[in-house]
């Protein structure tokens, strides 16, 4: 029952959703207020219709109603309670419920907490919101209706794809989600905005926070699937250049260049078209995200659909969302006019650097991953593009941010002196290099590792050159810093946070080439050193788990004084119901590094095949993400972003809009 | 030789036969004693396609077709080929579509292109747009009695 009323809600949502697609547009058309009104109770009730909906299919799969063909594909009543749970998205069907949840969830913050945006705006972005959900909601109700029944229901389910079985899928795909489907809201802003053909300082305003929460969702989510592949797949590798993978990076680049050009357009009035067209973009990359994985164009890891007909109407939905907003973009560009000018050496010129790099980055991982996909459907020839490719080209146009981070965080507005800002960021030159001499020195090993160490040092001392010079102004006492600091907007530190965080993501991927890797068959009591530790395979133990069985190969980890700092056991799980086997690494994180170690079913010997790995500084690589996402906390706590000021600045449009640097 | 032996070996085979075995990859057997060889074999692996599955380095993965490529890369590594030699030979049999750099010709220049392609187009807009944006900001200079008039209003504020 309670199943059927899920369905229900779902064919609520849907209507609802068309209704008011078309009702607050008219409103503001007719500049009718009533109208504009009806726009945020039915975001919020089309939020409690899907939430609703989803809630029926946890709890159908909570409770193993096999009557259900989505909960028989995906779930057995012997899984543990959280798989269950999150098993939910672990398929095509209930994942797109997801997105649609995501979709309207945001869509029902924008109706609490705008507030203070104009009526206008407001219900022409709810309204653009409401399309895109109503076209997903007709894609699940037509093709993937994850609430279909069974006429005669098994006694006993599938089980979930035992990859999917971690709790690193509990939280991967609902963040991945945050940050894909967050960005809709700036599309519908970019929609609205040219719908309105009101495009200035205030909307930028506006739309910030949410490109940042979508943003900070991206990193978190891109940085937690990385981190699952790396001890699920069992191979030590955090990054395949996997389509699945590429499809969450494109959003992500084209979401960090959004949220430097919106800083120029809100404070400057400028690059606005490129503003416009960049959030159009985000969005759009989103949806061929959505394509790939959804559509089972391309099968990988990830991909666990695969039907045409829904292949079809996702790229329907793809030609009429990216189609239309181009489609208007291209009418309403024209007119905008320019605002602010800039020298080439000033804040503005490297944000624009910035933005040409990542947009550039961008399109390499998209020929990247659709060139073969478009090769085979034209000519049929078959090629591959895979990590080497991606390293050539890709690696070098992302390095030059790397230099340009700390010189712009430092230039000012309309004209700089480099001169200027290269003495003021001596600190960070003399950390990088002298970093490098030092390795160079102690530790040797591959150049490419040396240089890059140094320059991620240089990011981070440098991330923080500006605040120190804003915090030091007038000589260092500790009173006079802690009450500049209170002074100083808080997205100043979250920039400076934001751009540490990817020089301590550079640092952990630099120390990727001092790594250790041994691929040996060992017997139990066999010893082999892992980097500066020796382990012990100490027994190779049967163990029966709630839907799989495995065999662990105990492993004590030691110290170079031979006490044991640690206890990895690697396993080899074999869930019976799908007859798949997958490895669980042992890892042991010691310091900022880890030993890690794999191994494969026992040979009749006694023996096992093991895979250990000693990765320096490999934790750096995630907590570089976690810093990056702690930056984007910081700014969106901003009090500018505050509801209240965004209003003032609105009242207070007369006197020109010029925002307290 | 015991039957007892035989009957565990069965055995064994037959659990090994009914679950794909996880974590594989490259194994211990495949290794070369070379050391040179074995990291010329690791590089050149890791550039090359398990054709049967989805995106992964023969390197990365654990489907048997991967493991005879492996040992056959090994094989001719040990008959003293050069890497390019491997490669051609490889591509001979499978096509392109087994390496994961796909190689600079007709069909490909579009995708090795496409970076540069816009970074160029993205360079020329800015410039563009520059040139443009100053010719609208060249204007004329303030005349006396439009100075007089300015510093008259932002005197009074």
């Amino acid at each position: 029952m309670i199943v059927e009323t899920g369905h229900y809600a779902l064919v609520l949502a849907l209507a609802l959703a068309l209704v008011n697609s078309v009702v607050p547009l008219w409103g503001s058309i007719a500049r009718d207020g009533r109208l504009m009104a009806v726009a945020p109770p039915a975001a919020l009730m089309g939020f409690a219709l899907v939430a609703y909906a989803y809630l029926a299919l946890t709890i159908a799969h909570v409770v193993s109603d096999f009557s259900l063909i989505n909960v028989v594909e995906n779930s057995h009543s012997a899984k543990p309670l959280i798989y269950k749970i999150t098993g939910v998205w672990g398929n095509h069907e209930g994942s797109m419920l997801l997105w649609v949840l995501v979709l309207s969830l945001f869509g029902a913050a924008v109706a609490l907490f705008s507030r203070s945006m104009p009526d206008d705006l407001r219900a022409n972005v709810l309204a653009v919101q409401s399309w895109i959900g109503a076209a997903f909601l007709l894609f699940i109700l037509l093709t993937s209706n994850p609430f279909a029944r069974l006429a005669e229901p098994p006694a006993e389910g599938n089980d979930l794809n035992p990859l999917l079985q971690d709790p690193g899928l509990a939280i991967h795909p609902p963040l991945l989600y945050l940050g894909y489907v967050g960005l809709s809201i700036t599309y519908s802003f970019a929609a609205a905005a040219l719908i309105a053909g009101r495009i200035d300082a205030v909307f930028a305003r506006l739309v910030r926070p949410w490109i940042l929460i979508a943003w900070i969702s991206l990193t978190l989510g891109i940085a937690m699937g990385s981190y699952w592949a790396y001890y699920t797949l069992g191979w030590g590798g955090f990054w395949f250049w996997d389509p699945v993978e590429n499809a969450s990076l494109m959003p992500w680049l084209a979401a960090t260049a959004l949220l430097h050009c919106t800083v120029v357009m809100e404070k400057r009035e400028a690059l606005k078209i490129w503003t416009i067209f960049l959030a159009i973009l985000a969005f759009s990359l989103s949806l061929v995200g959505t394509f790939l994985v959804r559509s089972g164009v391309l099968t990988s890891v990830h991909a666990f659909a695969s039907d045409p007909a829904r292949g079809v109407f996702i790229l329907l939905i793809l030609v009429i969302f990216i189609g239309g907003s181009f489609a208007l973009f291209a009418l309403r560009a024209s007119g905008l006019k320019q605002g602010g000018l800039f020298a080439p050496i000033s804040r503005e010129g490297t944000l624009v650097l910035n933005n040409l790099l990542l947009t550039a980055c961008c399109a390499t991982v998209f020929t990247g991953t659709l060139y073969p996909l478009a090769l085979e459907a034209l000519t049929g020839e078959k090629i591959s593009v895979g990590a080497p490719f991606f390293n050539l080209t890709f690696v070098p146009l992302f390095l030059p941010l790397f230099i340009l981070m700390p010189v712009g965080q430092l230039l000012p507005w309309k004209r700089g002196d480099l001169t200027g800002v290269l003495q003021r960021l001596w600190a960070a030159f003399a950390a990088g290099l002298v970093f490098m001499a030092v390795l160079a020195a102690w530790r040797g090993g591959p150049a490419v590792s040396v240089i890059l160490s140094g320059l991620a040092l240089y990011v981070i001392v440098g991330s923080f050159a500006d605040l120190w010079r804003r915090l030091t102004g007038s000589g260092v006492s500790v009173s006079g810093v802690s009450q500049r600091a209170r002074g100083l907007p808080r997205h100043a530190f979250g920039t400076a946070f934001a751009h540490a965080g990817i020089g301590v993501t550079l640092l952990g991927l630099a120390a990727t080439g001092w790594g250790t890797e041994k691929i040996i068959s060992m017997k139990p009591g066999d010893r082999v050193t892992a980097g500066p530790y020796e382990l012990t395979l100490e027994g190779v133990v049967p163990r029966q788990g709630p839907n799989y069985s495995e065999l662990v190969g105990r492993t004590a980890v030691r110290g170079a004084k031979g006490n044991t700092v640690a206890m990895i056991e690697p396993a080899s799980r074999f869930y019976p119901a799908r007859g798949m086997s997958r490895a669980e690494a042992g890892i042991a994180t010691l310091g900022l590094g880890q030993v890690y170690m794999s191994i494969a079913d026992p040979a009749p010997n006694g023996s096992v095949n093991a895979r250990i790995f000693w990765k320096p500084l490999v934790v750096l690589i995630w907590i570089g993400a976690l810093i990056m996402a702690f930056g984007g906390c910081l700014s969106l706590s901003d009090r500018s972003f505050r509801v209240g000021i965004a209003r003032r600045l609105r009242k207070a449009q007369a006197p020109s809009p010029q925002p307290a640097e | 030789m015991n039957a007892m032996i035989c009957v565990r070996m069965l055995a064994l085979a037959a659990l090994f036969l009914l679950a794909p075995v996880a974590a594989r990859a490259v194994q211990p057997d495949e290794i070369m004693a070379d050391p040179k060889l074995e990291a010329r074999a690791r590089a050149l692996s890791a550039e090359l396609r398990c054709m049967v599955c989805q995106n992964e380095s023969i390197d990365e993965s654990n489907a048997d077709l991967a493991r005879d490529l492996r040992l056959l890369v090994r094989e001719r590594l040990q008959a003293g080929d050069s890497d390019d030699q491997i490669r051609a030979f490889l591509v001979q049999r499978y096509g392109d579509f087994i390496l994961l750099k796909p190689p600079f010709k007709l069909e490909t220049w579009l995708l090795w292109g496409a970076p540069f392609l816009v970074l160029l187009t993205g360079g020329c807009v800015i410039l563009f747009a520059r040139r443009r944006q100053q010719s609208f900001a060249v204007s004329a200079p303030l005349s006396e009695a439009e100075r007089a008039k300015l510093d008259a209003v932002l005197g009074e504020d």
